[in-house]
């Protein structure tokens, strides 16, 4: 079982989400997580989708992804050399006493403090996977109060283009 | 300017379309109303269910488009089951739905039902016209879509104001879908693969489908397998794609298929799979399937391949055009390399055949199910277009009919849905009317259309209704009987109404066959009937069960055979 981030860029038409999403759950694929957004042509949509398989159920994903009419292309990003970043905001228990701690560890994350009370911060950190869930895990002791995320996008490296239509 | 709805029977007729099915309602007035005024024919089933079945039928008989049309809310819902049995067996056909102006849409409005959310998972795509400008083009793509590729069902869902507004018609010149292109050819360098594997290969079958009938590869296959030698098995939805009385031909395989083909593909060294997808019902427990065998598997779906059994040499493409191209390069190959091997293997395999065909006790005194099939078959000297409900009725009209050309079987295979054969015949019927067109039926199943007698009497389609009547569910009883201690739950249909009187009360001419001497005598009356549908209800063996049998989740060894 391996973590896959694919690429799915799709027409921006009617229940395009719905399609995909459904495609899915009605085959008992996993989404960890799924991440959509215009491309620079307002026509089309790129979609980032997480999710977790052997070989055998991903290359099915990829294929039943590419059977849709409304989908462009797929692409498993994992396969190529690529850049993939998620976003988390963090609500962490930060007093006067720990915030001189919790700043030095967002600062070495290079993460973003964008609200500060007397109990608590907020930080925002974007980061690949692993990193963000080691920044969750040091932070754990000082207490998380809430955490939100967003899934994955992904992108590859050098001049070839993960959103090319071909 | 012209209306949508103009628009609409505009595109249609661009598409060839002569006949449709539907049935009217509410948000569906003004497209009627238009087709009052057209010359297509338009075809009123008795349910919509019958409507969608029918559309398909015509459309396996045919090789057409099959069209239809529900209103919005239950008209649309009672259709589902049919897009799905299209999706399952891959039936090219648009179905048209109504649904409620735009600004209602959402509020839960009379008769609303979000159709393209209800029919997602079972439709090749689908389109709500949102505007009316579209609706040529969305039309244009919709058959394209269709009848191309792995063929299926398309939904388009007619907004009641989309239908009223006007535009100008334009009838697009080509289709444009950037994620959508079907690949037709095959890659060369596979197709060469394959042949030399076949070439080297001792113990090889093909194993063909039902993209050989929707892609009319026929020709090609019985060139293919003269010219290299090779048997060929069938799954039950290929029936007719290779002629079921050529010598190559070894039968059908999978749970009531018969025991030569099961064998053959239990222990072949190299087997060619042809516009199939490996059903669960074909293949049986995948351990036991062809264990050393090198697979290589020619469909337009790439998502068929190695989709539940793992392929060496996949090509994608047309099975037609893939053979052909195969065939382009067929002499460069030795056909002879392991002749004393391959007609070892043959021998082997009409030695199967032998042992144990598809049999019953002919010596019985009652009519015998398979009996009227045979005489059928005898009857319409092979020639007819056989549809059939599910269950036994089904099996044993797979089993003691040969097809000999595509479009000649019209059962329901993938979702196996009781009332299909009626309406499908009705539609079958319809686009071929020089062909006799027969239901071979249960007693069970076909009540569930039963409305659609009305229809064919109407129109006067002279389809024959074969009734197998042994009052039960029968393959529920089977499976009882076999697997669950004959503890009998719900399948005894006890009350059962006259179907003689009940086919009268609609118009249609009703028989009563007790004895087996009058079947012959009965089938041959029926075919003198060409205005008005025929039920012949023969009371057949209540307790004969299909066989052979693999049970669901079995391997082939595990086969159950007809105690002799």
């Amino acid at each position: 079982m391996m973590r896959h981030t694919i690429s799915v860029l799709v027409e921006n038409k009617f229940g395009v989400l719905s399609r995909i999403s459904g495609l899915f759950s009605g085959r008992g694929y996993n989404i960890e997580s799924l991440s959509v957004n215009r491309t620079t042509d307002e026509g089309v949509s790129i979609m980032t989708i997480v999710t977790i398989g052997d070989d055998r159920v991903v290359e099915q994903i990829i294929k039943q992804l590419r059977k849709l009419v409304n989908v462009i292309r797929v692409r498993n990003v994992s396969e190529m050399d690529h850049i993939e970043r998620e976003m988390i905001l963090v609500k962490v228990h930060a007093t006067q006493r720990t915030r001189p701690d919790v700043f030095n560890i967002v600062s070495t994350f290079r993460g973003k403090t964008v609200d500060i009370t007397n109990e608590s911060v907020v930080i925002e950190l974007t980061g690949a996977n692993d990193k963000i869930l080691a920044f969750l895990n040091v932070m754990e002791p000082y207490g998380i109060i809430e955490v939100v995320r967003t899934g994955a996008i992904a992108i590859g490296r050098g001049s070839k283009m993960t959103s090319e239509m071909k | 300017m012209m209306t949508g709805a103009q628009i609409l029977i505009e595109s249609l007729k661009k598409e060839g379309v002569d006949l449709i099915f539907g049935y009217p309602g509410g948000v569906l007035l003004g497209v009627y109303d238009t087709l009052y005024d057209s010359d297509i024919t338009h075809i009123l089933p008795r349910h919509e269910q019958g409507g969608v079945h029918a559309a398909e039928g015509y459309a396996r008989a045919t090789g057409k488009v099959g069209v239809c049309f529900g209103t919005s809310g239950p008209g649309a819902t009672n259709l589902v089951t049919g897009i799905a049995n299209a999706h399952m067996d891959s039936i090219p056909m648009v179905v048209f739905t109504g649904q409620v102006a735009t600004s209602l849409i959402g509020g839960d409005a009379f008769q609303e039902a979000d159709i393209i959310g209800i029919t997602r998972p079972i439709v090749k795509h689908s389109y709500m016209l949102t505007n009316v400008e579209e609706t040529a083009a969305v039309i244009k793509e919709a058959f394209h879509i269709a009848r191309t590729g792995r063929p299926g069902p398309v939904v388009i869902d007619l907004p009641k104001d989309v239908m009223a507004a006007k535009a100008k018609f334009e009838w697009p010149e080509k289709v444009n879908l950037t994620g959508y292109n079907p690949t037709v050819k095959g890659h060369l360098g596979q197709i060469k693969k394959m042949l030399r594997l076949l070439e080297g290969a001792k113990k090889p079958v093909i194993y063909m489908g039902g993209g050989v009938v929707l892609s009319e590869a026929n020709e090609e296959l019985v060139k293919f397998s003269e010219i290299t030698g090779v048997p060929v098995v069938s799954s039950f939805l290929g029936l007719g794609g290779f002629p079921g009385t050529h010598e190559n031909f070894v039968g059908w395989l999978g749970m009531h298929g018969n025991y030569a083909s099961n064998m053959a593909v239990s222990d072949p060294d190299f087997i060619l799979a042809i516009g199939t997808r490996f059903s669960d019902r074909s293949t049986g427990r995948l351990d036991g399937f062809a264990p050393n065998a090198k697979i290589a598997h020619i469909d337009v779906d790439p998502a068929s391949i190695s989709k539940n059994v793992q392929i060496e040499v996949p090509i994608v493409g047309d099975c037609k055009a893939v053979l052909k191209q195969a065939l382009g390069e067929i002499d460069k190959f030795n056909w002879d390399k392991n002749a004393s091997a391959r007609k070892e293997w043959r021998e082997q395999i009409k030695a199967w055949d032998k042992e144990h065909p598809f049999d019953y006790d002919r010596t019985a005194d009652i009519i015998k199910p398979q009996y009227v099939v045979e005489t059928i078959y005898k009857v319409t000297e092979g020639d007819a277009i056989i549809c059939t409900e599910v269950g036994q009725n089904q099996m044993w009209a797979g089993q003691f009919y040969k097809f000999n050309r595509p479009h000649q079987f019209i059962s329901s295979g993938g979702l196996g849905t009781m009332g299909y054969g009626f309406p499908a015949a009705i539609g079958a019927k319809l686009g071929c009317p020089d062909k006799e067109v027969f239901d071979i039926a249960g007693d069970g199943s076909i009540l569930m259309n039963i409305q659609e007698l009305t229809t064919a009497v109407q129109n006067k389609v002279a389809v024959k209704v074969a009734i197998l009547n042994n009052r039960y569910l029968g393959m529920i009883r089977q499976w009882q009987n076999m697997f669950f201690n004959d503890r009998f739950s719900h399948c005894d249909l006890e009350c059962q109404p006259d179907f003689v009187k009940l086919a009268e009360a609609f118009g249609a001419v009703g028989m009563r066959i007790d004895r087996k001497e009058d079947v012959e005598n009965a089938v041959r009356e029926s075919l003198k009937i060409k205005d008005r549908p025929v039920f012949m209800d023969f009371t057949v063996d209540r307790n004969e069960n299909v066989f052979p049998m693999i049970p669901a989740g079995a391997s082939v060894s595990e086969m159950l055979l007809m105690k002799k």
